[in-house]
């Protein structure tokens, strides 16, 4: 609103009411809550992941052994020693969890913690700039689908379905190995992520848009005179908000799984090659699994990587189940009848299609009740 | 409120009307036919109609779901462009599409006022918009609004302009609706069904609303409504349309009183009425035509009492009973007029005589 | 307090003489629904009291908010959650079984479910205003029909049910071959029909219509509610009528009540309610119905909104809308008494002792002599 509505606030205030005066309020839902918690983790370490991090992600810390073997073959004892290799050979064996290294080492002695460290905010940012980047791209498409209708419809409607149509993983493979930067550029990743996830968010808004544009406030606001922009931006897009930003989820959760994918066949750079690759978790794996570390028991190299992608990807989901319920007051409104119940006493199996009867026979409550003194009564 | 000094009975002089429709025509396509043979068919929400609004006046559109009047206030609004006849404004054909200037001119106030406004606006959002585009807010916008919000008794204004539409209540939203509609300053103010949403206890209250805009600021007012009573209550003139077109128009009290088309009489006939001595006795059972393919000549034929043969094949012009009133049916049309004119037919017409007051109109 | 009794003024002795004559069917007494639980309840029905006699049609008007649904979906427990019932009975007194005085009584708020379906649909049925929701989308007319008499008429075969949802699709103005349609297929006013027309399957003894004509057009409103008058004298079921339009309703119900947030606030028999109310608000809501003849003058209706029931205000709910409100009705909530020796019943100081009964509700009771048009045509 260009007015300023600060000077028109200046009257009385208006009687507080139970329902606050937002027209969206915040959802105070327990999966909400989580998922921000969850999110905002993880958004720290990869803000300070590097930073904090106690060994280069790339350093090769390896382990020298000498074995000396004595009395014939069988009987040789290992031992173990960091420094200048002198008659010792190098141990191809990841260590466990120590004081040294938290979460272990790879194979080659890297420390695991610090490359999980430094692989967070690569991962984070590809993650979150597809996300957007392709949120964008499915408003920019979708609404304008929706809200202009006719051949401009059809038009962008077919370009969103050809890219629904498109299998996401081999389209995302050949532009991976085509695309100069790919492998060294978590920006060109993320928007190559984005260019084949944003058509399933855009026939979501343009459905969603369809049918808002005709509703009655819409059209309103065209009777009264209002530019078809500002109507998209400012009549129709914050009804598309909770959408939006469900949809923004959806494809960040995407985008996590596709970088991690790509980067696993090798497709998001190496590290260690020149020009260098960022760290991710998608690259972790990828090593876990050339050298056969899930079979060969070494959890603290596989695990810590897996789980981070478990925990993202659980937070968005969560954020986006709460984002559900604020949507669908139906999903919200059992809940929380159920919890009320329980919180009043009232122990009852709530079957469909018969209304529960509780308590004895009440007082009839026939004197002086309530305490609002008819505030609608002289609105008039 | 003068509703009583409105009262006169005298149609409006025929001056030019602020608004006027002419010959306007809709037509819908929509899926027809099953299967194999499925294709488009053209629906014929409105055909042909003809409504004009004076300034001072509250014209009221009555008809049953489907008879089109909605589209008629939506072609008048131009919502929705006519796909034949022309919309006038002071008799000047308007250009199609929707300039601005038309906006400040004819305003519309929508049926549901849970729908109508943007549940993320605040009030002051709704009324402050239309005077920001078409520059009328003038120096103090805060004391126009204020204004506004008093024109429609939402007093103190103060405590609305703050509050998000779902803290009103349903009468309050529509007023806020209206005084929208009003911030621009319009000559036309178009209401399609303003009170059906409302509960029956407030409806009068938006209704008294609607006569003092008419008779304070002069306004010609469409009043579009499914409740003849309601549209007795309001209005000066009265259009009866059926099946997308106009059957009947007239004063409004006359048209109540005197109802000269068989389906009015069946509107009325159907209409509650406690005072009603005995239970009403319905001419003309059925349910209104396919638009898609509409019954030729009269489309009230099918179901009409009194249908003659000439009915089924050409349709009835349109005419003067009485003052200001005008009925679409052939039982008017002098009998000399008529094509075919076989004794089955004469005998319908003698016996229908009785159901046509307005052959003997008052005064 | 008030020095009136806080239980239920005797609903059932009125002394009016054309409700005399019939038997209860169904007995509302200190009917008492909340919404939710605890501090958060909401009071949507308070101490209700009805009484529906057989073959009788009881008008139950009220404005959105009112509880008048509300109250008739509790009474058969049909009520959605978060609604609980609080307090009250229910007495459903079936037909009586040739031998026998009368079949046993069930109190429907006490019954166990296999009692109340048993009792439901069998003997007490529903038309809801969109029969659009309450008809089955995916099958057809018929075989909902089919459906139904499956279940509670074992012992008819294939052929007979056909027949049978022939012969009440033909009871309700539609023709046989309609078993076929889909419930998409009808206009509404059909659909409302056939509604009906499975209501009326098995013979049920009382009838809730919810509505039922609302969203129909006045002319298919006007057919629907004469087939219906016509099948109550055939078939002598009760009905219990809820609707907002009050004027509809003296034209067809024998006896009237008045609903305003969640209390009964006036009772009488349709003529004496619409040509002499006591009560304010019925007053008012009569003046809400612009007449369809003579003179036309300005109407106010009645100013301010109906109440939120989450704020209601002390007292008489109604005062702060009401052209008399006394100082009284401020802190003291009237209930539902005897008036005078005619037997009136209404919720009102006004008519309490030492009040001056304002003229406009004082106008003598016509009685017998306004009967309705319903009424009448039973009593030919």
């Amino acid at each position: 609103m260009s007015t300023d509505v600060t000077t028109l606030l200046a009257g009385p205030e208006p009687a507080p009411t139970a329902r606050g005066s937002r027209a969206i309020r915040f959802p105070r839902s327990p999966k909400i809550i989580a998922g921000l918690v969850i999110l905002a983790v993880f958004a720290v370490l990869a803000i300070i992941g590097p930073i904090i991090s106690p060994y280069s992600p790339n350093e090769i810390n390896q382990n020298w052994v000498k074995i000396t073997c004595q009395q014939g073959p069988g009987l040789c004892i290992g031992e173990i020693k960091d420094g200048v290799p002198g008659g010792y050979v190098p141990l191809e064996v990841p260590l466990g969890p120590s004081s040294a290294h938290p979460l272990g080492t790879t194979l080659l002695g890297q420390d695991v913690w610090s490359q999980l460290l430094n692989a967070t905010r690569p991962t984070l940012v590809v993650a979150f700039l597809a996300g957007l980047v392709a949120t964008a791209l499915s408003i920019l498409v979708g609404v304008s689908a929706g809200y202009l209708g006719g051949s401009a419809d059809e038009g962008l409607s077919l370009l969103s379905n050809v890219f629904l149509a498109i299998p996401g993983l081999p389209l995302l493979i050949v532009l991976a190995s085509y695309v100069p930067g790919a492998d060294t550029s978590v920006i060109v990743i993320g928007l190559i992520v984005a260019l084949t996830g944003w058509a399933y968010g855009s026939r979501v808004l343009r459905a969603q848009t369809l049918s808002l544009r005709n509703r009655d406030f819409v059209e309103a606001a065209r009777v009264s005179g209002e530019g078809r922009l500002r109507i998209i931006l400012a009549e129709v897009m914050p009804n598309l908000l909770p959408i939006i930003a469900s949809s923004f989820l959806f494809t960040t959760l995407y985008a996590i799984g596709a970088y991690v994918s790509l980067a696993f066949l090798g497709l998001a750079g190496t590290p260690t090659s020149s020009p260098a690759g960022p760290w991710n978790w998608g690259i972790m794996l990828q090593q876990v699994f050339d050298n056969n570390a899930v079979n060969t028991g070494y959890w603290w190299w596989w695990l810590p990587p897996g789980i981070c992608i478990a925990l993202v990807g659980t937070s968005l989901a969560l954020l986006n189940f709460g984002i559900d319920e604020f949507i669908n007051p139906r999903l919200r409104a059992v809940g929380l009848t159920r919890k009320a119940a329980r919180k009043a006493g009232i122990g009852f199996r709530a079957t469909l299609g018969f209304t529960p009867v509780v308590g004895g026979q009440k007082a009839p409550v026939s004197s002086v009740s309530g305490s609002n003194d008819g505030r609608e009564g002289s609105a008039r | 409120m003068s509703i009583t000094a409105q009262q006169a009975a005298t149609p409006p002089v025929s001056v030019t009307p602020v608004l006027e429709g002419r010959g306007l025509t809709k037509y819908f396509s929509v899926k027809h036919g099953r299967g194999l043979f499925a294709g488009t068919a053209r629906l014929f929400a409105v055909d042909d109609v003809t409504i004009a609004l004076a300034a001072g006046t509250v014209t009221a559109l009555v008809g049953e779901s489907g008879s089109g009047k909605t589209t008629v206030a939506r072609m008048l609004a131009k919502i929705i462009n006519p796909d034949g006849g022309e919309v006038r404004l002071d008799g000047k054909p308007v250009p199609h599409g929707r300039p601005r200037s038309y906006a400040r001119q004819v305003q519309m106030v929508f049926q549901d006022p849970f729908a109508s406004l943007n549940p993320i606006h605040r009030i002051s959002y709704n009324l402050v918009r239309p005077l920001t585009i078409h520059h009328l807010g003038g120096d103090d916008v805060n004391e126009a609004v204020e204004e506004l919000l008093r024109r429609v008794a939402l007093e103190p204004p103060q405590q609305f302009t703050r509050k998000f539409p779902h803290e009103l209540s349903g009468g309050q939203r529509q007023r806020v609706a209206i005084a929208r509609a009003l911030s621009v300053r319009p000559r036309v103010l178009l209401a399609d069904e303003p009170v059906s949403m409302l509960d029956v206890s407030i409806r009068l209250g938006i209704l008294n609303l609607l006569a003092d805009l008419r008779d304070r600021d002069r306004l010609a007012i469409l009043y579009v409504t499914h409740d003849i009573a309601s549209a007795r209550y309001l209005a000066d003139t009265i259009v009866v349309m059926y099946a997308g077109q106009v059957v009947e128009t007239a004063p409004s009290t006359r048209l109540t009183d005197y109802p000269a088309h068989p389906y009015t009489q069946l509107l009325l006939s159907a209409a509650p009425d406690p005072d009603r001595a005995e239970p009403p006795s319905l001419a003309g059972s059925g349910a209104p035509p396919s638009l898609i393919t509409p019954p030729s000549g009269c489309r009230f034929h099918p179901r009409c009492p009194h249908a003659m043969a000439i009915c089924s094949t050409t349709a009835p012009p349109s005419v003067t009973v009485g003052p200001g009133h005008a009925s679409n049916c052939w039982l008017h049309v002098d009998s000399s007029r008529r094509v075919p004119d076989n004794p089955e037919v004469v005998a319908a017409k003698a016996s229908s005589t009785s159901m046509r007051p307005s052959a003997a109109p008052p005064k | 307090m008030s020095e009136m009794s806080p239980s239920a003024p005797a609903p059932s002795t009125p002394s009016h003489s054309f409700t005399r004559q019939a038997e209860p069917v169904l007995e509302i007494r200190g009917l008492n629904v909340d919404y939710g639980f605890g501090t958060e309840a909401v009071h949507a029905v308070v101490d209700c009291d009805l009484v529906l006699r057989r073959g009788q049609v009881l008008g139950l008007a009220g404005e959105s908010g009112s509880g008048k649904s509300t109250l008739s979906m509790a009474a058969i427990r049909l009520l959605r959650s978060p609604g609980v019932i609080t307090g009250g009975e229910v007495l459903f007194h079936p037909r009586p079984v040739e031998g026998e005085s009368s079949g046993a009584t069930i109190d429907l708020l006490r019954a166990d479910e296999a009692a109340l379906r048993r009792v439901r649909w069998s003997e007490i049925s529903v038309v809801f205003q969109s029969a659009l929701n309450a008809l089955n989308p995916v099958i057809t007319i018929g075989a909902q029909f089919d459906d139904l008499l499956k279940v509670h008429r074992p012992h008819l075969s294939s052929a007979q049910r056909w027949d049978r949802g022939v012969e009440l699709l033909e009871m309700v103005g539609m023709t046989g071959d309609r078993l076929r349609s889909y419930s998409h297929e009808l206009s509404g006013g059909m659909r409302q029909r056939a509604m009906i027309a499975m209501a009326l399957a098995l013979e049920p003894q009382v009838m809730i219509l919810d509505e039922p004509t609302t969203a129909l057009d006045v002319v298919t409103q006007r057919e629907i509610l004469e087939e219906l008058m016509g099948l109550r004298d055939r078939l002598g079921f009760a009905a219990l009528f809820i609707t907002h339009d009050l004027s509809l309703l003296v034209e067809l119900a024998d006896e009237i009540v008045v609903m305003y947030a969640g209390r009964l606030m006036e009772r009488a028999p349709a003529a004496s309610l619409f040509r002499a109310p006591r009560v304010p608000y019925t007053y008012g809501l009569l003046h809400c119905f612009p007449p369809m003849h003579g003179e036309r003058k300005p109407m106010e209706g009645i100013p301010g909104s109906p109440p939120d029931l989450r704020a209601l205000p002390s007292g008489c709910s109604f005062h702060p809308r009401c052209p008399w409100a006394m100082e009284r009705c401020r802190k003291e909530t009237p209930v539902l008494t005897r008036i005078d020796a005619s037997g009136r019943e209404a919720a009102c100081w006004l008519h309490s002792d030492g009040a001056t009964v304002p003229t406009e509700l004082a106008v003598a009771d016509p009685g017998d002599r306004g009967l309705s048009a319903a009424t009448r045509r039973v009593a030919r």
